[in-house]
């Protein structure tokens, strides 16, 4: 199989932040591998999940639990639901891998949530690892870093 | 600013219910941040986040700057962050070691028990101006004492002892630190400070509600109890999916095994709660074998079962700390604003005990108190419709009557509800409330 392309990273990752501003949670969903984790860090160049906490640290069985809580008619946080623009941007492979094992692939992220009259801007720097599956690609984990982990945060509802 | 007196407050607490205004008026809340956290013990930190002379951490009482500090005498003191010259906060990291503090602007240098060393230019200042007077200094908060590593503050130059504050509650801070093997805890791994446009007062309010989870988490319930269960559990989710389930559990359990105990100056807690075997299934899981291992090794096994047995959920201490030892979690509430609050949340590692029970304490802070938590985000959104719905001028009175007729004494000088759904613990901070609110005054009256 081919090497993964910065194009063919772009395109996956620009189809991902739609998935998302669209609210397709569980097609979002379908885009992890039964393995994958799931990781907003809280402090920045935080080096692990598990001595350290997290903003969120999803493992498959929490994505599944996040995703099914988010289309849940009595989920408060959520009424009146959130619409979120992004933009993904600077999308660079990290480092070339032989096929059929992960790249990473560095991006950032500005996204803009909007509920109940109140705008919030959200930026960091994401990291993919990517593998091929079939005809496509999947993620075998994503990371998130915010510029503002550290600081005094209302609830995060909305994946980023 | 309306100036209250003592017979006004008392008409706003009543048996069972609470007047609006507590929520919803500005001198409220500047009374209560004069009265109540300019008074009572607050909560400022632990001796292991400055364990050695010159460690400092930034902390607050309400919304003022405030540093802990080791200074050279071994002592713990709590300044505040001001320099003396003109007012600019001297310390400006969050944490860190230092053998002095100097300020920015013009070098004005304190020693670490905020005392000022030195400071440039200071021939021809007028005869009242004395660098060696405490008031010339990074002030020192008057008190501050400690109880097993938990360090507090009061404003107040005096009043009760921390020990007479806390009474049967440092039985819950106990629990806190016997836990661990070696019989000391320690912070770690981070901090979680979220925020909620609505009155500090909710917060506590909200802790020891047994009667709010089937409702307000409704969302989290459902979608962890849809969650298939899968051989063997995932070590970071499982934890998690089990609290969640159990929020839901139905009236029945609430009334019939969970217990709220309450006692003098508004502390309370949960108790007869958390089965080990139901939520983390504990017994199978090998952290927690090897923890109690670790614990009887070091304490003896009769002692070992005596701390685990005390069973206890949230404890609250009045006006703006809660903490729960079995998973060794700790809030802080910060009030901002009338309508506005941050909760900085802490975790604490065992001493002694195997690395994999703090992994479990982290992934349970995660999801029920993280900042992106499937449960506490809900928790958020009605802290927030309470500030809104406050704003509508409708009910005049929030009633807090729940179990108020079934309420029994408590052996050990406290109050305690029939069952947990009781709201004898929110009944308790008003009392406490109305007791700090007006006994300032009374003294100020005195004193004129």
């Amino acid at each position: 199989m081919p090497e993964l392309t910065e194009a063919e990273a772009r395109r996956f990752l620009l189809q991902e932040a739609r998935l998302l501003d669209e609210a397709r949670y569980e097609e979002w969903l379908a885009l992890f591998m039964a393995d994958a984790w799931y990781w907003v860090p809280s402090q920045p160049e935080q080096k692990s999940p598990l001595d350290t906490v997290s903003l969120i640290y999803d493992d498959r069985r929490l994505m599944e639990t996040r995703v099914r809580r988010l289309g849940n008619p009595h989920m408060h946080a959520q009424q009146p639901a959130s619409r979120t623009s992004r933009i993904v941007a600077n999308v660079t492979l990290e480092a070339t891998n032989p096929p059929e094992q992960a790249a990473a692939v560095r991006s950032k992220l500005l996204m803009v949530e909007f509920r109940r009259n109140e705008q919030r801007l959200f930026a960091g720097t994401c990291l993919h690892r990517l593998v091929r599956a079939g005809d496509g690609l999947k993620i075998a984990s994503k990371r998130v870093d915010l510029v503002n982990c550290e600081g005094e945060l209302e609830g995060l509802v909305v994946p980023f | 600013m309306t100036a209250y007196t003592p017979a006004e407050l008392g008409q706003f607490v009543q048996p069972g219910r609470v007047h609006r205004s507590l929520y919803t008026d500005p001198a409220i809340f500047e009374l209560e941040m004069e009265r109540i956290f300019g008074q009572a013990w607050i909560y400022v930190g632990h001796e292991s986040q400055v364990t050695r002379a010159g460690d400092y951490v930034a902390t607050a009482i309400a919304q003022k700057p405030l540093l802990l500090v080791r200074h050279s005498d071994g002592k713990i003191y709590v300044l505040h962050n001001q320099c003396a010259h003109r007012g600019a906060m001297v310390v400006a990291a969050e944490r860190g070691n230092a053998s002095e503090f100097r300020c920015c602007y013009h070098g004005w240098t304190y020693n670490t028990d905020g005392k000022l060393i030195s400071a440039p230019l200071l021939q021809g200042y007028p005869g009242h101006f004395d660098p060696q007077d405490p008031r010339t200094a990074m002030v020192q908060v008057p008190r501050v004492a400690s109880y097993r590593g938990f360090v507090f503050a009061s404003l107040a130059p005096e009043g009760p002892s921390l020990e007479s504050f806390l009474g049967y509650m440092t039985t819950s801070l106990d629990d806190m630190v016997d836990r661990a093997p070696d019989g000391e805890i320690e912070v770690a791994g981070g901090v979680f400070k979220h925020a909620y446009n609505a009155n500090w007062k909710l917060y506590l309010e909200n802790l020891c509600d047994a009667a709010h989870p089937i409702f307000v988490h409704q969302s989290s319930i459902e979608a962890a109890k849809a969650q298939p269960d899968v051989p063997p559990p995932s070590a970071a989710g499982e934890i998690a999916i089990r609290q969640m389930r159990q929020n839901g559990a139905p009236y029945s359990f609430w009334e019939s095994q969970v217990g709220i105990w309450t006692y003098p100056n508004g502390h309370s807690f949960l108790g007869d709660y958390h089965d080990d075997a139901k939520l983390v299934a504990a017994l199978k899981d090998p952290a927690f074998r090897d923890y109690i291992a670790a614990l009887e090794a070091k304490q003896g096994k009769e002692r070992a079962k005596q701390i685990l047995e005390v069973r206890r959920w949230n404890s609250n201490i009045y006006p703006n700390l809660s903490f729960m030892s079995q998973f060794q979690q700790l809030r802080v509430v910060h009030p901002v604003a009338l309508n506005r609050t941050v909760v900085y949340t802490y975790n604490f590692r065992l001493k002694g005990a195997p690395e994999k029970m703090f992994e479990q304490t982290i992934a349970f802070a995660n999801v029920v108190n993280g900042t992106g938590s499937l449960v506490l985000t809900d928790d958020l959104e009605t802290y927030g419709r309470i500030g809104t719905g406050l704003m509508s001028g409708g009910a005049e009175w929030l009633q807090i009557g729940r179990g108020f007729a079934s309420d029994l004494a408590d052996e050990h000088g406290g109050r305690r509800g029939k069952n947990s759904t009781s709201e004898i613990f929110i009944r308790n901070m008003f009392d406490a409330w109305l007791g700090l609110m007006t006994a300032a005054t009374a003294s100020a009256e005195r004193a004129a």
